[in-house]
C-alpha cells in the first residue's frame, strides 16, 4: 500500500490540491458542478470541452453503462462561446479549460477565451467519436505539433489530451512536446461498440463510441508507460482510475497527477475517498519520488 | 468496479390514449420503482430521453418533441429500450397531499395506487386534458382544477392548494410545470412549510447516471438525474435557477 504525503502539487504550470483532477467532460458543463467537485475532494478540475461553436452532440442513447466499463458517444456537446461566464465564479481556482477546434485556427480562437480565466488548458485531440474534430485530427502528428503552438500563443500552460486509437502513443507525445505543449494527457478513451442482441442494433446512437473505466486502466498504465520513455514533459494519467492503487500505479508508469471520470459513476466522493487512503500527513512518501519510479 | 446498468428491450403491451396529447404505454416487463423515480427510454434509432414511471411496467408521456412523436407513432408489439429505475422519488410520510398539473400527474400516480395519497390536486389546461381524472376519482380524495373552468375549479391548482389547509399535510409531492411548482413552493414557504414540499423537476438529460452533467442545476452544482428528480422545498428556496431557466442540449441557458 503506497501512501504519499499531502499538500498541493504543482504539474505543468498549475498548482493542484492534490493529485486527483476531474477528467474533462464529466460533471463539467456549469460552473456550479465544477465547483462541487472541487469542493468534494477534487485538486483541480477540467471542463466539458468546448468547441468553436454550439453543438448539441449525438442522438441518444449517449452512454451505456456496462460491467467494468463506460462506453460513450456523446458527440461534444458544448454551449461554445457561452460556457465562459460559468467559470466567473472560479477565477483563481485550479480549472482546466479542455478545448476543441476542426483546425489550428480554431483551436487558437477558442483558447483565447479563456486567457485569464483558467490556469491551463486542455486539447482535446482524442475524442474518438466526433467527425472532424478530436482524435480525427489528433491522429495526424503535424496538427498535433499545429494545434498545440496556436493554443501556447494565448501564454497558457497548454495540455494535450493524447487517444490511445493510434499505433504509437509516444509518436504523438512527441509531436505535443515539439509544438510546445507544457504536458500530455493520456488518455481518452478507446474506440469501442456494443450491439444490443434485444434491440438488433448497435447500443450506442451513433454506433461507435468510446469506453472509459476500469477496463481500459492496463491500456492507460501502458499508454503513460510508452510516454514517460520517450518525452520530456510532465504527463498526466486517465483512463480508468477508480482506486488509491490504481493512482499509485499509473504514477509509478510516470504520471504527475492522475485525471478520474467514470468512477464517478459508483460515487460522486471518489476524490476524498482515495484521497483518505492516499494520502497521510505523517509517514507518507514524497510524491515526486514515486512519479517513473517502475522505470528505475 | 463499475456495476452494469442494463438498458431492457421490452415489448409494448398496450397503449391508451389518456387525452388528446398524453398517451401510457405498458410494457412486457415490470421494474421494481418507487414513485418519482424514472427511466430512460430508448426509441430505437430516434434518442434516448428521460420518462417517468407512471408505474411498474409503464410510462406516461406528452408529445412535445422529435422522441415523444416518434414514440407516438410506435405500436402494440413493439420494442422499445428501458433502462431503470433511476433517481430519488419521492418519500412520502404521515398525511400526504399529491398537487399534479398537466403530465406531472404521471410521477405522482404511483402515490394513488400503492395508497400513500391521502389528496390528490389535479390540473390541466381543460377538461380533455385531464390526466387519469376517471381512475383516480374514488380512489382518492380528487379535487380538480382547469385553467379554463370546464371541470372543477376554474383556475390554477394553488387555489386549491391554498383551500386544502396545506399545514395538515406531512407531504406535499409536486410535478408539473416548473412555473406552477414555483408558485406552489411559494404557498408552502408562505405557511413555513416549505420542507414539507416535495419536487420532482425536469431538466435535459443524456446519460441519466450521474456523469455526463447536463441536469445539473445552480447553484448547488446537484444532478437531477441522480441527486434528483426530487428536490425538497428547502432545498430549491436556495436555487437560483428553479422558476428562472433551464439548459438545453448544448448546455446553454433557456430562460422560462
Amino acid at each position: 500500500m503506497v501512501v504519499l504525503c499531502p499538500g498541493p502539487v504543482d504539474v505543468a504550470g498549475v498548482r493542484l490540491n492534490n493529485h486527483l483532477i476531474l477528467a474533462a467532460g464529466v460533471l463539467g458543463t456549469t460552473g456550479a458542478s465544477l465547483a462541487r467537485m472541487l469542493s468534494l475532494g477534487a485538486g483541480g478540475v477540467v471542463t466539458k470541452s468546448i468547441g468553436p461553436e454550439p453543438k448539441t452532440g449525438h442522438a441518444g442513447p449517449c452512454v451505456a453503462v456496462l460491467d467494468g466499463g463506460v462506453l460513450n458517444a456523446m458527440g461534444l456537446p458544448n454551449p461554445s462561446k457561452d460556457f465562459v461566464g460559468e467559470l466567473d465564479q472560479l477565477i483563481g481556482k485550479p480549472v482546466i479549460a479542455s478545448i476543441f477546434g476542426g483546425t489550428p485556427e480554431e483551436f487558437a480562437e477558442v483558447a483565447t477565451w479563456f486567457a485569464g480565466r483558467v490556469q491551463a488548458l486542455e486539447l482535446n485531440l482524442s475524442c474518438p467519436h466526433a467527425e472532424g474534430y478530436g482524435a480525427a485530427i489528433g491522429s495526424d502528428p503535424e496538427m498535433v505539433r499545429e494545434c498545440t503552438r496556436a493554443a501556447k500563443r494565448t501564454g497558457l500552460p497548454v495540455w494535450v489530451k493524447l487517444t490511445p486509437n493510434v499505433c504509437s502513443i509516444a509518436d504523438f507525445g512527441i509531436a505535443a512536446e515539439e509544438g510546445g505543449a507544457d504536458a500530455v494527457v493520456a488518455i481518452n478513451t478507446v474506440k469501442a461498440m456494443r450491439i444490443s442482441t434485444g434491440m438488433r442494433r448497435p447500443l450506442l446512437g451513433n454506433g461507435m463510441g468510446g469506453l472509459s473505466g476500469p477496463a481500459i486502466f492496463p491500456i492507460a498504465v501502458r499508454c503513460v508507460w510508452e510516454l514517460y520513455e520517450a518525452c520530456d514533459i510532465p504527463i498526466i494519467g486517465c483512463g480508468g482510475v477508480a482506486t488509491a492503487d490504481n493512482v499509485a500505479e499509473l504514477m509509478m508508469a510516470g504520471a504527475s497527477a492522475v485525471e478520474i471520470g467514470s468512477a464517478i459513476v459508483e460515487s460522486e466522493n471518489v476524490f476524498t475517498a482515495i484521497a483518505e487512503e492516499l494520502y497521510r500527513v505523517d509517514g507518507g512518501e514524497d510524491p515526486c519520488a514515486i512519479v517513473g519510479c517502475a522505470h528505475d | 468496479m463499475i456495476e452494469e446498468i442494463p438498458s431492457e428491450p421490452v415489448v409494448i403491451t398496450h397503449i391508451i390514449h389518456e387525452t388528446p396529447s398524453i398517451r401510457t404505454f405498458e410494457f412486457s416487463r415490470r421494474f421494481d420503482a418507487g414513485a418519482g423515480q424514472f427511466c430512460m427510454v430508448w426509441i430505437p434509432g430516434v434518442d434516448e430521453v428521460p420518462m417517468a414511471l407512471s408505474a411498474r411496467n409503464a410510462i406516461t408521456v406528452q408529445k412535445v418533441g422529435e422522441a415523444t412523436e416518434a414514440l407516438f407513432s410506435r405500436s402494440e408489439g413493439d420494442l422499445i429500450g428501458i433502462k431503470g429505475p433511476l433517481g430519488n422519488g419521492f418519500s412520502p410520510t404521515g398525511r400526504v397531499l399529491a398537487v399534479a398539473g398537466g403530465v406531472g400527474a404521471a410521477p405522482l400516480r404511483p402515490l394513488v395506487t400503492d395508497g400513500l395519497a391521502d389528496t390528490f390536486i389535479l390540473g390541466a389546461r381543460t377538461a380533455e386534458e385531464l390526466l387519469y381524472a376517471g381512475e383516480l376519482d374514488g380512489e382518492v380524495d380528487l379535487r380538480i382544477a382547469t385553467d379554463d373552468g370546464t371541470r372543477g375549479h376554474h383556475g390554477f391548482v394553488t387555489a386549491l392548494l391554498e383551500e386544502a389547509d396545506p399545514a395538515s399535510y406531512d407531504t406535499i409531492c409536486v410535478c408539473g410545470p416548473e412555473m406552477m411548482m414555483k408558485a406552489v413552493l411559494g404557498i408552502l414557504d408562505a405557511h413555513g412549510i416549505a420542507g414539507r414540499g416535495q419536487f420532482s423537476l425536469h431538466r435535459y438529460m443524456k446519460c441519466g447516471v450521474g456523469i455526463c452533467g447536463s441536469c445539473c442545476c445552480d447553484p448547488s452544482g446537484l444532478r437531477v438525474c441522480r441527486d434528483g428528480p426530487v428536490f425538497t422545498g428547502d432545498a430549491l428556496l436556495q436555487s437560483t435557477e428553479f422558476g428562472s431557466y433551464s439548459r438545453d442540449a448544448s448546455g446553454r441557458k433557456v430562460l422560462f
